[in-house]
């Protein structure tokens, strides 16, 4: 294990600064009572979660699908789907067949 | 007697009692009782009389409504139904009405069920005492002042307190198991891929699995004989068949046809679990079959730290499968002391992952905001509670650069090393058992300042989440504080047909439990005394 990889070692304290950058990654704005709360709490979970450091692991590869690991294919064949007015009847806001959002880009003078 | 659904759909079928009489029944119970309880969210009357009126009329030409003819159904409210509310219990979804149904509600209605309503849970299924609630906590029917596990804790107490005949849940990490003992009910968790999760909102992918709550094994299994099997719709839903010989349940060998190409050199004969037929016709057949000679353990790590009133019942529940002639040993799987820490990276990772959805773009809530990035912040922020958020965050750290190897990828590892001891357990026995939770239902506000304590509640029920195995939580007596207690068995993948079986031999020698003191027990019309305890 070289030096870089000692910042991956679960078990260090998470710092209040860290849990304001994954807030902002998770797209969550959090209060600084929150942020003080979430830290805490953050770091009691993964000092708990990170005893799965300490098991050997070297003979097997992660499992994500324990059961079958097999991709599933179909053939690409048109076939009804739901109702586009239907879907966009729940949107927050819809204009002309699609979704409306607020601004993403800046005026152009 | 809280009526069952096998009792309620002979009746139906026979044209003895319709299923509008029923359903309205139930409809004025839950109209009476569940302001006590809180145990649903929507209350589908009109839908459900509506339902039933169908049944009723195919009855009267003659014709099969299916075996659940007129049985009144909760649902978690985390399966869609098309037009009707799916919250999640949670804000952001407060007012969505999906455009489609879950494969399982389409299941059940085509089995003549009639779904009555939409029950309370943990806000998208996180949590373990229906206190993660937007819309305010279920009570447990044995107790007001405890809660009734979760996340399913709506479905758990609307079957307890004979609200509902049988109901749906999802379970995760225990959600459906933990709050079926709670409750003292039998709730049960399929083998990962048995059930299709169309239309399940999604939590953490890789452990969801949807299953049944009911009063009785027998109609647990029956509503898991009419839920299971393929579906097209998701691509994780296994092809299984049944062997009609031996009566287990085996893989179809890949690129067989979920229907038609039956009988290839691989495959045995016997009916496919697919999108329209039962694997079996009733749920009986699933608890036929000795116990003598089954090798069965006693599983330390489930069992040994639990309340010693618990530990008890598991002793008890060991001993009765000894007089019926299996051989029952005490086994260890000491991997399992990493089974939690596992859970709650994978779960969270996946969350963080699912829950990305939420934008405030296609449908949920939308807080206004100047720009697209500010308006999805303000709209999660204020459309998630507390442990959502929570979650999320746990999630992403967990996925964030520089440390995925060491969280989440270390934890899927940690996984396959489960998968593997189990596997190396079951090669000497045929199920497990042991404590569905560690003690019995704690009280409300109990546990909600300290995250780890509440997650440590799952710690029984976890390890067949990872390993995508099958296991069923069944009442058996009370506690030294007279709350429910549940014994778990546990088994390895597709090995429903024997779990169903032991669970049925531990529920005969279990001392039944006197029905709650908020409780509907007069379904069928067959006694009068509703509410016991409760003028």
């Amino acid at each position: 294990m070289d030096k870089d990889d000692l910042a991956d070692t679960p078990g260090n304290r998470i710092s209040r600064e860290q849990v304001a950058h994954i807030a902002r990654l998770a797209r969550l704005d959090l209060s600084d009572e929150e942020l003080d709360i979430y830290t805490d709490q953050l770091c009691a979970v993964l000092d708990h979660a990170a005893q799965v450091s300490s098991i050997d692991t070297s003979s097997v590869s992660a499992a994500s699908n324990p059961l079958s690991a097999a991709n599933v294919v179909r053939e690409d064949r048109p076939a009804a789907c739901i109702d586009r007015d239907e879907v966009l009847s729940m949107a927050p806001e819809a204009e002309d067949g699609m979704f409306k959002v607020p601004r993403i880009m800046e005026d152009e003078p | 007697m809280r009526a069952s659904a096998g009792d309620v759909s002979a009746q139906v079928r026979q044209g003895r009692v319709s299923a509008t009489s029923i359903t309205e029944r139930y409809l004025e119970a839950i109209e009476s009782f569940d302001g006590k309880l809180h145990a649903f969210l929507t209350v589908m009357a009109g839908y459900a009389v509506e339902q039933a009126t169908r049944i009723d009329k195919l009855v009267e030409m003659g014709k099969d409504p299916g075996p659940l003819a007129g049985v009144p159904v909760a649902i978690k409210d985390n399966l869609c139904t098309r037009g009707i509310l799916t919250t999640c219990a949670s804000r952001i979804l407060e007012n969505w009405r999906p455009p489609y149904s879950a494969t399982v509600v389409k299941k059940l209605e085509r089995a003549g069920a009639v779904i009555v309503g939409k029950t309370n849970m943990d806000e998208f299924a996180m949590g373990s005492s229906t206190e993660n609630s937007a819309f305010g906590v279920t009570r447990n029917p044995y107790d007001a002042d405890r809660v009734p596990g979760g996340s399913s804790g709506g479905s758990a107490a609307a079957v307890a307190s004979g609200l509902s005949v049988v109901a749906l849940g999802s379970d995760t990490g225990g959600s459906i198991r933990q709050p079926a003992a709670l409750c003292g009910v039998v709730g049960m968790k399929p083998t990962y891929g048995m059930v299709s999760r169309y239309g399940l909102v999604a939590f953490a992918s890789s452990l969801d699995q949807i299953g049944p709550f009911g009063t009785t094994v027998e109609d647990v299994a029956l509503i898991f004989s009419v839920i299971a099997g393929h579906d097209p719709r998701d691509s994780t839903s296994l092809k299984v068949r049944r062997d009609v010989d031996t009566g287990s349940l085996v893989l179809a060998p890949a690129g067989v046809a979920a229907s038609g190409q039956e009988g290839t050199a691989d495959a045995p004969d016997g009916p496919m679990l697919d999108e329209d037929a039962y694997i079996w016709p009733a749920g009986h057949s699933l608890l036929d079959g000795a116990i003598e000679g089954l090798r069965i353990g006693v599983l330390e790590e489930i069992t040994s730290d639990a309340a010693p009133d618990v530990r008890r019942r598991v002793e008890e529940a060991a001993a009765a499968l000894v007089s019926l002639g299996a051989t029952v040993e005490e086994v260890s799987i000491p991997e399992l002391h990493y089974a939690l820490g596992a859970y709650y990276l994978i779960a969270p990772a996946e969350a963080s992952s699912n829950l990305a959805r939420y934008d405030g773009i296609r449908y949920g809530l939308r807080v206004d905001a100047e720009d697209v990035t500010s308006m999805m912040s303000r709209t999660r922020s204020g459309g998630f509670g507390s442990e959502v958020k929570r979650r999320i965050m746990l999630g992403t750290y967990a996925l964030s650069a520089g440390y995925y190897d060491a969280y989440y990828g270390q934890a899927q590892r940690v996984r396959a090393v489960l998968v593997d001891a189990f596997a190396a357990v079951y090669r000497d026995y045929d199920v497990l058992i042991g404590a569905t939770t560690p003690a019995t239902a704690f009280g409300v506000g109990e546990k909600t300042g300290d995250p780890l304590a509440m997650y440590l509640s799952d710690v029984c029920t976890i390890p067949s989440n990872l390993a995508g195995h099958p296991a069923i939580s069944v009442p058996f007596g009370a506690g030294d504080d007279g709350l429910p207690v549940g014994v778990q068995v546990l088994a390895p993948a597709l090995g429903e047909p024997v779990m169903f079986r032991v669970a049925a031999a531990i529920e005969s020698a279990a001392r039944s439990l006197p029905p709650p003191p908020v409780c509907f027990a007069d379904g069928m019309g067959v006694q009068s005394d509703m509410g016991d305890g409760h003028a």
